[in-house]
């Protein structure tokens, strides 16, 4: 269990901004997947938590140990926090084989148990045949599944790891999310992630942090975050929402039903508790909630027309994307069912429109 | 005519022993300008730097006003070995020194401050105390270039007059060093001895500097990093 409330300031200097770090979180066992654009403050708190940067004031606490307590000029040295950190560059010592990165990070452990220890976490993370190579001699799935053995193998009270992904391809980003719902798994400690991918909270976060300009903006499972983004900056950070500017044009609490106005067109939405007629707002709503369909002259029910501009091919759906910067999910047979429809609409659900 | 050879092994075995002490105090220095910031950091470097830009018969001045006999380092060091130091050829390992430092510690500073932070971060964030960092991971990282900039400091050990003329004197057969040794011949006319001295101590000084370039560049460095 981590508990942070950290504040820094960096004064603005000549050719650079101010920026003023004020986070407060917690973060328990399983995965916190800390969320934001770079320069958010992302690393800064991983630096915090480490003990590589001072902050100005606050406070951190692991388990039942303060690690930093501005007040009370508290402020343990990197050595003494255990906490694991997984580099971004991965960080081995390039000198030394695997098997002499993991006995510099063994060194606590008794000299009869350090060898068992090692040949054990080496096996774990399928390093054994490669433990005599150097870094240099390695791919990058090794590197990286090294340096997380290496964090891990002095038992720390934390794991944090610093933009895992980057740089990986698809299949070593799977291999990647399976050695870290393993260590999940066996090691039952907090782990720590940056990210500034929304598809790798999904997929890893049991809880995640949204930072914005060094502030968290919002907290809690993705899935939540995903349903229910708390303002407009954090469905942009998201990047996965059509986002609409509406005016709201009428609102009916009897009948759970409301009109909003999208240029010159009129759509039909659930109640939105808490708004006024005549509110400008933004329409969110998921991609994959909308459906594209051939229209012939006028619109029809909630319907907005629309130019297909691009498409856009996954491997399990497909992705149009239409005039007025709006998207589409939908299945791969849209391909074929379409393929000679010049003329197009988009068509909202009533049910699952939010406003922000 | 017989050339003496005494001033040329003097000046091995005095640049010998010089670059070994300015490994010791020269990493250190290295080590605590490249890591750490406190205050009068700026004005430890401008002292490490200044005997490479002071004429070599000033910090000579300096030395023997600092060590000779009536002084508190004089006496300290007279009761301790017996002797006193000015005018021994262990003054010329001093002079020696102080010529030699200078060039190490840049070197060394520059090796340890081009090692990636993340490396010592890494380090001290599995446990590893300051020293277990120095000797397991910054050191070794650094090797090569510490290595070269030994040579470098042996090769200039090698070169210096002006400091040792003024705290060791010139001495035949005690304080001689070569370059002295060359000054003092070309100094009496005796020319074949000057060309001959010159001539060896610009071979030993070449082949020094040769085995420093092959050192220079780091196999573990930033510029061959492993894809």
């Amino acid at each position: 269990m981590i508990q942070a409330r950290v504040r820094k300031l960096f004064p603005p200097g000549p050719e650079s901004a101010g920026f003023s770090f004020d986070l407060e979180f917690q973060a328990s066992r399983g995965f916190t997947v800390l969320f934001g654009p770079s320069g958010a403050g992302k690393t800064l708190t991983l630096d915090s938590i480490a003990g590589f940067v001072h902050p100005d004031e606050g406070r951190i606490l692991l388990d039942d140990q303060i690690l930093f307590d501005g007040e009370a000029h508290v402020h343990l040295p990197p050595r003494a926090r255990r906490c694991g950190y997984v580099f971004q560059n991965y960080a081995l010592f390039p000198h030394m084989t695997l098997r002499q990165n993991l006995e510099f990070a063994a060194e606590r452990i008794p000299r009869l148990e350090r060898h068992r220890k090692i040949n054990e976490m080496l096996e774990k993370f399928h390093l054994t045949e490669v433990s005599g190579r150097r870094p240099y001699e390695l791919s990058g799935g090794q590197k990286q599944r090294c340096s997380i053995a290496r964090a891990l193998i002095g038992a720390p009270r934390v794991l944090l790891l610093d933009e895992p992904a980057r740089g990986l391809d698809a299949s070593l980003l799977a291999d990647l999310y399976s050695v870290l719902r393993q260590v999940r798994q066996e090691f039952g400690i907090p782990i720590l992630l940056v990210t500034h991918d929304f598809e790798e909270c999904l997929e890893l976060g049991d809880e995640m942090i949204v930072v914005r300009d060094g502030h968290v903006v919002q907290t809690g499972p993705p899935r939540n975050i995903l349903e229910q983004p708390a303002n407009i900056d954090v469905a942009r950070l998201l990047g996965v929402f059509n986002l609409l500017p509406v005016e709201i044009r009428a609102l009916d609490p009897g009948r759970n039903a409301s009109r909003l106005r999208y240029q010159e067109f009129e759509l039909n939405g659930p109640y939105f508790p808490g708004r006024l007629i005549g509110d400008q707002v933004w329409l969110c709503v998921r991609p994959d909630l909308l459906s594209a369909v051939p229209r012939n002259g006028r619109p029809g029910m909630n319907q907005i027309p629309a130019a297909l501009l691009r498409t856009v091919e996954k491997p399990d759906r497909v992705r149009l994307e239409f005039s007025g910067g709006i998207a589409v999910e939908a299945d791969r047979a849209i391909l074929e069912k379409c393929a000679g429809v010049k003329e197009w609409a988009v068509e909202f659900p009533q049910s699952g429109l939010r406003v922000l | 005519m017989g050339i003496d050879w005494f001033p040329l092994w003097l000046s091995l075995r005095v640049a010998g022993i010089s670059t070994a002490l300015a490994l010791v105090i020269g990493l250190w220095l290295a080590w605590i300008l490249a890591n750490r910031s406190f205050r009068g950091k700026e004005l430890l470097d401008a002292a490490v730097t200044l005997p490479l830009v002071l004429p070599p018969t000033v910090l000579g001045y300096y030395l023997l006003v600092l060590l000779g006999r009536n002084t508190l380092i004089g006496h300290i060091y007279e009761k301790l070995f017996g002797g006193p130091l000015v005018f021994t050829w262990q003054a010329a390992v001093v002079a020696a020194l102080f010529h030699s430092t200078p060039l190490l510690v840049k070197s060394a500073r520059a090796a340890f401050e081009t090692i990636d932070r993340s490396y010592e971060r890494a380090a001290r964030s599995l446990g590893a105390s300051e020293s277990r960092l120095f000797w397991r991971v910054s050191l070794p990282l650094a090797r090569r270039s510490i290595l070269a900039g030994g040579a470098l400091a042996f090769a200039r050990s090698l070169g210096d007059f002006g400091i040792t003329i003024m705290i060791a004197g010139n001495i035949p057969g005690r304080t001689q060093t070569v370059a002295v040794a060359i000054y003092d011949a070309a100094e009496s006319d005796n020319g074949a001895v000057a060309r001959t001295l010159s001539l060896v101590i610009s071979a030993v000084a070449l082949a020094v500097l040769l085995v420093a370039n092959r050192f220079t560049p780091n196999p573990f460095g930033p510029r061959q990093a492993a894809p």
